[in-house]
Parts: C-alpha cells; sequence; structure tokens
C-alpha cells in the first residue's frame, strides 16, 4: 500500500463563469472510502462525475492506478475508458433512476454488465443475479419483475448490485441515500458498509449528511464555494473541525 | 415460369426514376456498405412515390443498381402476387423497362420484403432488403448518438440484454424476426423483419446483399460469403422455428410456412410462404407424374 489507487491533482472545472472544482488534489489509498461532504452546489457532484470520466474538467491530472498499470483518466481513448467504468468502476446515481434499466427486468438489470464482459451463458448470469439479489436484500421471487415496480429504496438497492455485480476496484456513488426516508436509509447504509468492507472495495461518497459520511467514510473532505476547505480522518473532522464553515455544518446538524 | 419482357418504359421518366446524381449518391454509399459488411451507412433518402413503410429504402438501391438488361423479381413477405410486390414490380417496367419474373433462377436482382427465396441464391444476383428499422440497438437504447458509438467501440453487451428477457419470460428466445446477428465478428446488424428462419440463409450466401431504409436513412450491405451469426447463449443457442406438417399445397419440409385461414369454422391450413418455391415444385411433382 505505498501507492494511491486514484491520484487527482490541481483539478479545475467551470461552467462559464461559475466556477465549480478550484484546483482540487487529494489521493485515495487502496481499501479507503473517503466522504466528500458539502453544501448543495459547493461542487462536490461535478467532483465526482469528473473523476469518473463522465465529464471533462478543464484542466488537472486524474491518475488511476489499474490492474494493467497506470492510467490518466482523461487522457485514455473512449473505449478503454467504458472499459474501465464496466469493469473496475462503478457508479451509483443518486435517483436509481439514472442508473437503472426501468424497462427490463431486475435480472437482466443486474446480469448487463455480466453481459457487456462477455458472460454468454445463461444459467450462470441467473445464478449471478439471483446470488445478488439476496445480497441486497430483494426477495429472490421479484427477479423477472420491472425495476419500476420496485420500491424507492429497492430500487436502490438493485443500484448497488448491478453495480457492484463485476467486483469493481473502485465505487462512486453520488448521495447513495438521497430521497429515501430514515429507516430505509439506515438499512441501506449498514448494507453498504458491510459490502464495502467484505469486498475491500475503495469508495468515494458524495453527500450532504454527515451521518452518512461519519457512518460509511474513513476520510473526510469538506467543499465549499467549489474549494475543499478541510481534510482529514473522519472522527477528527466531526469531532473538532478547523474551518469556519465546517464548523458550521457540524453544529447544525439536527439532534433529536 | 416466365420472364415478363423488357421495354415498356415510360421515356417521361429518367432509368429507374431517380435522377443520375442521386444514383451516383446511393452508389457511393453501397460501395461504402460493402466494405465494411454491417456497418450502417448514412445516406440522402429521397422522397419516393410512395408512403414511408411501403419499400422506400429498397426501392432507392434497387434504382440505383438496375441496368437495362437486368431481370426484376419482388417478393412481399415470400409472395410475388401481393400489392406491395405487384406495385413495385410495376413501378419498374414503367420506369426502367427492365424485364421482370416471379422465378427466383431467373432474376438477377431481387427486391424482398422480409423472405429470403428458399432456392439458394448465385453469385450472379442480388437480393435487396426493405428495411424499417435498420438500428438493432433501438429498442434498448433510444439515443443514436449512443448507438452509434456503441457499435464503434463493439459495446454489444446490451443486445443480449434482450436476448436474457426473452429466456426469463418465455423460457426460450422468443425473438422470432428482425433477429440479431454479427457479421463478420465486428458489426450487430438488424437482418430487417425477416424471420429469423432465414438467418441461416444469410451467412455465406453467394449472393450480394443490400439492405436499404428510406424513413431512417441508411445502408448496409453484406457482400458474397461473409460471415453472419445469429447472437445466441451458450446453454440457449439459436434455432429456427421448425413446424409439424408439411406444406398442404407442395408437401415441403425443408420451407418457411404460413398459416391460411380457410373458413369460418376454424378451418386453416399451412402452405409455403415463397409462392414460387411452391409453384415450381408443385409444376415438377406433376410433370414426373405424367
Amino acid at each position: 500500500m505505498t501507492t494511491p489507487l486514484l491520484s487527482v491533482s490541481s483539478l479545475n472545472k467551470r461552467f462559464g463563469t461559475t466556477i465549480a472544482c478550484d484546483d482540487i488534489s487529494f489521493d485515495l489509498w487502496p481499501g479507503e472510502v473517503l466522504g466528500i461532504v458539502g453544501e448543495s452546489g459547493s461542487g462536490k457532484t461535478t467532483l465526482l462525475r469528473s473523476i469518473a470520466g463522465l465529464i471533462e474538467p478543464d484542466s488537472g491530472e486524474i491518475n488511476y492506478r489499474a490492474t494493467g498499470g497506470e492510467v490518466d483518466v482523461h487522457l485514455m481513448s473512449e473505449p478503454e475508458l467504458r472499459r474501465l467504468q464496466r469493469t473496475e468502476w462503478a457508479f451509483v446515481h443518486q435517483h436509481p433512476r439514472d442508473g437503472l434499466r426501468l424497462n427490463v427486468s431486475a435480472g437482466a438489470n443486474i446480469g448487463e454488465r455480466l453481459m457487456a464482459n462477455n458472460w454468454r451463458h445463461y444459467a450462470d448470469i441467473r445464478t449471478e443475479a439471483l446470488k445478488w439479489l439476496a445480497a441486497v436484500e430483494i426477495d429472490e421471487a421479484r427477479i423477472d419483475d420491472l425495476p419500476r415496480t420496485f420500491s424507492g429504496g429497492m430500487q436502490q438497492r438493485l443500484q448497488i448490485a448491478r453495480n457492484l455485480v463485476t467486483s469493481p476496484r473502485l465505487v462512486f456513488m453520488d448521495e447513495p441515500t438521497g430521497g429515501l426516508d430514515v429507516s430505509v436509509q439506515a438499512r441501506l447504509l449498514d448494507l453498504i458498509r458491510s459490502l464495502v468492507r467484505d469486498l475491500g472495495l475503495s469508495a468515494i461518497v458524495v453527500t450532504h449528511d454527515l451521518a452518512v459520511a461519519r457512518l460509511l467514510s474513513t476520510r473526510l473532505m469538506v467543499m465549499k464555494d467549489a474549494r475543499v476547505i478541510e481534510q482529514g480522518l473522519t472522527d477528527q473532522v466531526l469531532e473538532d473541525p478547523q474551518a469556519a464553515y465546517s464548523q458550521l455544518l457540524v453544529s447544525s446538524v439536527l439532534q433529536v | 415460369m416466365s420472364i415478363e419482357p423488357a421495354g415498356c418504359r415510360d421515356s417521361g421518366y429518367n432509368f429507374a426514376y431517380l435522377n443520375e446524381q442521386t444514383k451516383k449518391m446511393i452508389r457511393r454509399a453501397l460501395l461504402k456498405a460493402v466494405a465494411i459488411p454491417g456497418y450502417q451507412v448514412p445516406f440522402a433518402s429521397r422522397e419516393m412515390p410512395m408512403p414511408y413503410g411501403w419499400g422506400t429504402g429498397g426501392v432507392q438501391v434497387t434504382a440505383s443498381i438496375l441496368t437495362p438488361e437486368d431481370v426484376l423479381k419482388v417478393i412481399d413477405q415470400g409472395a410475388d402476387d401481393t400489392t406491395n410486390a405487384v406495385s413495385i414490380r410495376k413501378f419498374f417496367r414503367r420506369t426502367a423497362g427492365v424485364a421482370t419474373t416471379e422465378a427466383t433462377a431467373q432474376a438477377t436482382v431481387i427486391q424482398t420484403r422480409h423472405r429470403i427465396p428458399e432456392r439458394a441464391l448465385g453469385p450472379d444476383q442480388i437480393l435487396v432488403y426493405q428495411v424499417p428499422i435498420p438500428e438493432p440497438l433501438r429498442f434498448l437504447e433510444p439515443r443514436e448518438t449512443e448507438t452509434r458509438k456503441m457499435h464503434a467501440f463493439e459495446d454489444y453487451g446490451l443486445m443480449h440484454v434482450k436476448l436474457y428477457e426473452d429466456i426469463s419470460q418465455h423460457g426460450h428466445i422468443a425473438t422470432t424476426y428482425a433477429y440479431p446477428v454479427k457479421v463478420e465478428g465486428r458489426y450487430v446488424m438488424d437482418p430487417s423483419p425477416t424471420p429469423k428462419f432465414d438467418n441461416p440463409k444469410m451467412d455465406n450466401c453467394a449472393a450480394l446483399q443490400l439492405f436499404g431504409a428510406g424513413r431512417e436513412k441508411r445502408i448496409y450491405a453484406l457482400p458474397p460469403f461473409t460471415s453472419v451469426v445469429s447472437l445466441d447463449f451458450e446453454d440457449h443457442p439459436f434455432q429456427v422455428q421448425a413446424w409439424e406438417h408439411p406444406c398442404e399445397l407442395c408437401g415441403a419440409r425443408d420451407s418457411y410456412l404460413d398459416e391460411v385461414i380457410i373458413d369460418d369454422k376454424g378451418g386453416r391450413m399451412f402452405v409455403c410462404s415463397d409462392t414460387d418455391y411452391c409453384a415450381s415444385r408443385r409444376m415438377a411433382a406433376s410433370e414426373a407424374a405424367e
């Protein structure tokens, strides 16, 4: 564990005159879960999407240590990037509808990544899909149902299963629990945490919810106005915030 | 089986209706399509004197490759005598003055909607398909920008999602027409709404096969002796349809059968969809009996 899995340096992205990411640099180490917190519009999601190769940053380098050697995400050819995105990486969208194929069954949603990686044996794909439905606590009898008949929490779990089926090394999550009620949130967080631990994944989790960050992440970055204003171990940042905005953020969590 | 001779061309039209510039443009698209088997080449499809869906793409391809010496056959499903086939044949008799025939063996150009003739095609023949939707990924991925990238990157996992859905819902691959194929191990192609029964005939075929989609403005092609493999799963291999009974008119067991309702009491019969194949078998049988 001497080299980082992912290394971001001097990343900049602006939309017209709006600056979304201003000179952001950080490293992600293998097996680490990095939380990115901050208020709406602080550039968290733009940062995540730039790293995942979904949007092109204006400048900066993103180096990823792939199994085949180190690559710069934005200098790769598009077919190579797509191969990375469907094998070693996974992206869990905030809205399951963005990450699922709603007009095909749950089984096909899970199987899609397998088929994209040249699985051509129906029974094997089926077995794997059933295994993953069980892993994310969805009734196996629902394998042939369309995701639109699922509840919001089930859709989100299905999206996670669909992403993790090819055992990625790095998972990007954009507000994975946004829009879910608290009890469903708690179970989903529990599930993500155990999957991440069992599979030894590295992950970057964007959230505005400090509770989510505390549960999932080992390290935390706080963003405000397109800049990283503070980073450190999660407990350290949450217990002893240094920057004024971090202090405000921590103190504004509702206590029940 | 006879040939209706050439020579009743209406001199008010340019040869084969289209002007020479348009034919040149379509031939260029055809050359590119032949050079990259299975790749969909965009072309500037023209308004034709027929509605979309009636074969405007096929008609433009036929018009571009037709020569005065050609003998044209047109089939709709397998039949030479249905409205679409008769109209297109008449159209080219009038605008190009070419000879026409119903006999597969005598034709040099065959335009088809759906079926491939049962009789094996030869190297001196060209088969032109009328295609409604050329994009095999269309119903899985509606964005054309995305499907073109998927073709370019050979990113075809999605095609198997459709076959997976078939098996999970029906227990077997229930797609019976427009069954996706892989051409020369590279491009995934929609063989137009031909029944999957005809997919094996496309593979390693001696004739040149051209596909024209008028509304979608795409041309693609299979040069002679091109490998065409129907997609499937290892444990659910590709299979063609089979019928329990032979054709009730000619007794053929190897042809694609149409179900024909013959009364209002539930009576029905199965007959060859390829009318020329059926008629020539019956003629051969009656000659042998004499």
